[in-house]
């Protein structure tokens, strides 16, 4: 698929710390300024809300979920449920630090655009958080469509 | 493969060593218009031999630049924005990112046909 997306990041952090980041709207809602919310358990629902909880931005199942190493969702907007969209999370270690890669697959042209900008915004803040208890103003200049 | 772990290991210095040169710079171009590239494909239209792609796209990935993904008996090569948005989040502050946007977009729109579109 030439439409892939592939995000790597190294963070000084545990992949218990990354996958808990990942997965715990009290952490994603700091970093990202959505929650991320579900059992994460496979063949499981996951939403991306607005921590109000009232707009749903994002949603799909959980298709692998092997914690702490591995989180495969599938990632749709309510709006357009046709056009659907995978994402693949590979925590491992590397020395002390922690690799993080993010595979977004399966885009369409229009969803490809939406979250090209989105994802290093994400994984730069997320980087940020872990190393230094602080996110960044991760949106700040964006205007955010699909995530 | 600790020392080769280590050498992954980015920093700034690596990141702003691997932008420090045009042949690199064009791979990363390439690799923005398309993601997904094999050496074969990275070596088209480009006066550079096979080696040096391969040696510039070693530097890339130490850099954590560029990521790879294995496909059958093909590497496969993405642009990965990452360190570059993390140096970008370090000196534009917040506050300055709507006024440099603007400026960007103004250059953009006054360079039309610049192939860095």
């Amino acid at each position: 698929m030439t439409n892939d997306f592939i995000y790597t990041t190294y963070i000084k952090s545990t992949p218990e710390k990354v996958w808990q980041a990942l997965t715990n709207p009290e952490f994603t809602r700091q970093y990202w300024g959505h929650d991320n919310i579900s059992d994460w358990e496979k063949g499981s629902e996951w939403k991306h809300s607005t921590v109000d909880g009232k707009d749903i931005r994002i949603a799909g199942k959980i298709l692998e979920s092997t914690p702490p190493k591995r989180l495969v969702i599938t990632w749709a907007s309510p709006a357009n449920k046709a056009d659907e969209s995978q994402v693949a999370f590979d925590i491992s270690t590397a020395e002390n630090m922690v690799r993080l890669d993010v595979v977004h697959s399966k885009l369409s042209a229009e969803m490809a655009r939406g979250v090209s900008g989105g994802w290093p915004r994400v994984l730069s803040s997320l980087k940020s958080f872990l190393e230094t208890g602080k996110a960044l103003d991760t949106w700040a200049g964006h205007d955010r469509k699909c995530a | 493969m600790v020392a080769y772990y280590h050498a992954m290991v980015t920093n700034d210095d690596q990141v702003f060593k691997a932008l420090a040169d045009a042949s690199r710079r064009k791979l990363l171009d390439r690799l923005r218009r398309k993601g997904g590239l094999s050496l074969a494909e990275m070596c088209e239209k480009h006066d550079m031999s096979r080696q040096a792609v391969t040696k510039h796209l070693a530097l890339l990935e130490a850099a954590n630049l560029v990521v790879t993904k294995k496909q059958g008996r093909e590497k496969l090569h993405y642009l990965n924005p990452v360190p570059i948005h993390e140096i970008y989040m370090r000196w534009i502050g917040k506050f300055e990112q709507g006024r440099v946007a603007a400026l960007h977009n103004l250059k953009q729109a006054l360079q039309e046909n610049d192939d860095d579109q």
